[in-house]
């Protein structure tokens, strides 16, 4: 009788969360085993019936598609620059305002603007600034005395990246701003009072207190940071389309190509679960790496 | 026994809810007459005027539904068509080859014997070469049924557009725009000695590459050898597809395209043109009604592309603008197939050409067009469109081919280059299908 009831309280309460569990089912983890099982199978998304392919999908992609490492490689660039100049950026910003710089909060403001923009809206401004004829860059450049470097930046191989890549780490280190904020507003300032009494400088204040305690933060910035860079999409769309040719190609825009362009659903679920590898093993060695600083 | 009770008045109020929405949803789409998707944002009002006039006449209610961006359509229908809740009348964006999914996956009505009724009355009054686009011929490579799966609602090309204005500043006549290439080079140079910026197009949208360099394929090489060509039978680096390739270094080599030409979207380049910011424009006869709304007083004309030899014929790329299909499996698909007929007679043909500045499929309608339609309706018969060619090219060379334009007009490639480089993308997409057979 007594397991009776306690089986019926236990019971009754999973009964709560059954709506909530069956859309997470259905919406979540439904998909997410699709996708596996669609990428060993050829499928244009339209026919009822599908064609088992095996590994083929992934072999193909592995060591037949340049254009889809050369898109890995794009979103490695602009990640790479991200997680130097735009989290440098981000910290020490956020260093200032955490220091109690004049009109702190305004910035705060000011940075945290252009991460709530839409991709495709900046996007949109950054078209017209970059534009080659008059575009407010070139106008700036050539009122700088600068005519001769003045070209169309998006449109051109060797610019053309760097160019979507200085688009995304402005509308990107607002995120990196308020999260490093957060956590320096988080070290305990008793700390910093002791240094001070023991006569430690600013420098040595920031290497030995600041940046050990802010690890776990660089670490949390760091992966998202990965994760939103590899993952770009609407700002490549609004800005270059993936060119010229294959230079500013990424892999969103590679497997949504394959996936609508090309009605490969199989290919582009390979695809989508190799890029999720790729993102995974990055996120690990990101941690290990976090962890030894951490330890040593 | 409270939060028992509780427990399952949630549980059943959860699924009453989703049997109840389902249900009502069953409920008003079998009520409201026939649905029509579409995707054309431009078109909504005149289409839902016509329904309006259609259900005083039929007592028929007909439902326009809009879902843009036409991205967004197409997953929509992809989606409905996995779950087989396709409307009455719907659109099909995309390659051939997708239609002929849609075909025989069983959602597409054949229309042929409705075509071929009262001896092929409602078939004769279209363009040829819109009725073509939704066509299947015997032994197509889709394997398809043979027959006639779509409407024509309106048609479509794309030529080259002309400024009369900035012609005349540069000392060109505006009467006799360039018809030979080497006129194109000639004014193009004496525009750009005026400071004028020559040609701009929405080439970061690579179809519209592909447009421009498939018309002059058919002008150097003649429609056997681009068939010949998609077939396998001739490479890539053949010296007239290397020609092909070398009209974009030319141009690219001379200045006489606007900057940014290689990621700039077609609303972009429209913009310029219609700011008169440059003097041609290569771009689609749905341009008459975007130029319209962005600069009223725009003089301009349209030509064909100027041709490079005089060995074929200069085709244009067209043919059907839009069309729509009859869900096979609709139960009011005797009315969808009237409403269609319908809407493509003479009188709603002119009135949505008018209201919309679109060319009409109708041929009888074509009197009653704006000039400047009428100059890109003089060139249907020379249409040209990948989906009324036997064969289609495999969408990663189509990709590879465009892509590699762009770098050539960036100067970063050679047509050679890029010759060998397309057909390499060809060669292991030819082997792949030769393994999975």
């Amino acid at each position: 009788m007594v397991a009776k009831e306690r089986f019926k309280a236990i019971f009754g309460n999973y009964l709560f969360i059954l709506p909530a569990l069956g859309m997470f089912l259905i919406f979540s983890v439904y998909p997410f085993f699709k996708v596996f099982q669609l990428s060993v199978f050829q499928w244009d998304g339209i026919m009822p019936t599908m064609k088992f392919v095996g590994l083929s999908h992934f072999k193909d992609i592995l060591f037949r598609n340049p254009t889809w490492w050369q898109s890995v490689g794009n979103g490695a660039y602009i990640t790479f620059l991200a997680l130097t100049f735009q989290n440098c950026l981000a910290f020490v910003l956020a260093l200032l305002v955490d220091r109690g710089i004049k009109g702190g909060k305004i910035y705060r403001v000011i940075f945290y603007l252009p991460p709530i923009l839409s991709g495709i809206v900046v996007g949109l401004i950054w078209n017209w600034i970059y534009n080659g004829d008059y575009g407010l860059l070139n106008y700036a450049l050539k009122a700088l005395g600068l005519a001769g470097i003045q070209r169309a930046w998006l449109a051109e191989p060797k610019t053309a990246l760097t160019s979507v890549a200085i688009i995304h780490m402005w509308r990107g280190f607002g995120w990196g701003f308020i999260i490093m904020l957060a956590g320096l507003q988080n070290i305990p300032r008793e700390l910093y009072e002791a240094a001070k009494v023991d006569g430690a400088n600013k420098w040595q204040m920031l290497r030995r207190i600041t940046v050990p305690l802010m690890i776990p933060v660089f670490v949390l910035v760091s992966i998202l940071t990965i994760l939103g860079c590899m993952q770009i999409y609407a700002l490549i769309v609004a800005t270059t389309g993936g060119g010229p040719g294959y230079h500013t190609e990424v892999p969103v825009t590679r497997i949504i190509s394959s996936m609508l362009g090309q009605s490969q659903f199989g290919y582009a679920c390979a695809m989508g679960i190799l890029f999720g590898l790729i993102l995974l093993t990055a996120s690990m060695i990101q941690l290990r790496i976090s962890r030894r600083i951490k330890q040593e | 026994m409270t939060k028992r009770a509780v427990c399952m008045f949630c549980v059943g109020a959860f699924l009453s809810c989703i049997i109840g929405f389902i249900g009502c949803t069953r409920k008003a789409e079998k009520a409201t007459g026939i649905t029509v998707w579409h995707w054309m944002t431009d078109r909504q009002d005149a289409f839902n005027q016509l329904a309006e006039i259609y259900e005083k006449e039929k007592d028929i209610k007909i439902n326009f539904e809009l879902y843009a961006p036409s991205g967004a359509y197409t997953q929509k229908v992809m989606a409905a068509a996995q779950t087989n809740t396709l409307p009455d009348i719907f659109g099909i964006l995309g390659e051939k080859r997708i239609f002929a999914s849609f075909i025989k996956a069983g959602h597409v009505a054949d229309l042929t014997e409705e075509m071929d009724a009262r001896d092929g009355k409602w078939r004769g009054i279209f363009f040829s070469k819109a009725l073509d686009v939704n066509r299947f011929l015997s032994g197509n490579q889709f394997g398809v049924e043979p027959g006639i799966y779509g409407v024509p609602i309106d048609v479509t090309n794309i030529q080259v557009l002309y400024n009369k204005a900035l012609f005349r500043r540069a000392g060109l006549d505006s009467n006799r725009p360039p018809s030979t290439w080497k006129e194109f080079i000639r004014a193009g140079e004496k525009l750009k000695a005026a400071g004028i910026p020559v040609l701009v197009s929405g080439w970061g949208e690579i179809w519209l590459i592909d447009c421009f360099a498939s018309n002059y394929a058919f002008n150097i090489m003649g429609k056997e050898k681009v068939v010949a060509t998609i077939r396998g039978d001739v490479p890539y680096t053949d010296p007239d597809w290397i020609r092909v390739f070398s009209i974009f270094k030319e141009i690219s080599e001379k200045e006489l395209l606007a900057q940014g030409v290689v990621t700039m979207v077609n609303k972009t380049a429209e913009q310029i043109f219609a700011n008169e910011r440059a003097a041609f424009a290569f771009n689609g006869s749905w341009c008459v009604n975007v130029y319209k709304g962005m600069n009223p007083a725009l003089e301009y004309g349209a030509i064909p592309p100027p041709k490079i030899s005089d060995k074929y014929p200069m085709a244009i790329w067209g043919g059907a603008g839009s069309s729509f299909m009859v869900n096979v499996k609709s139960e009011k698909r005797e009315n969808a197939v009237e409403f269609l007929r319908w809407l493509t007679t003479k009188k709603q043909q002119v009135f949505l050409a008018k209201s919309t500045q679109n060319l009409p499929s109708n041929k009888y309608s074509l009197a009653e067009i704006p000039p400047i339609l009428a100059e890109f309706a003089d060139d249907m018969d020379r249409t040209t469109h990948p989906g009324i060619l036997p064969v289609a090219e495999f969408p990663r060379v189509i990709e590879s081919f465009n892509k590699g334009i762009q770098s050539i007009i960036t100067g970063e490639k050679t047509p050679e280059q890029i010759a060998k480089e397309v057909q390499k993308v060809k060669d292991r997409e030819i082997k792949s299908q030769r393994l999975e057979r």
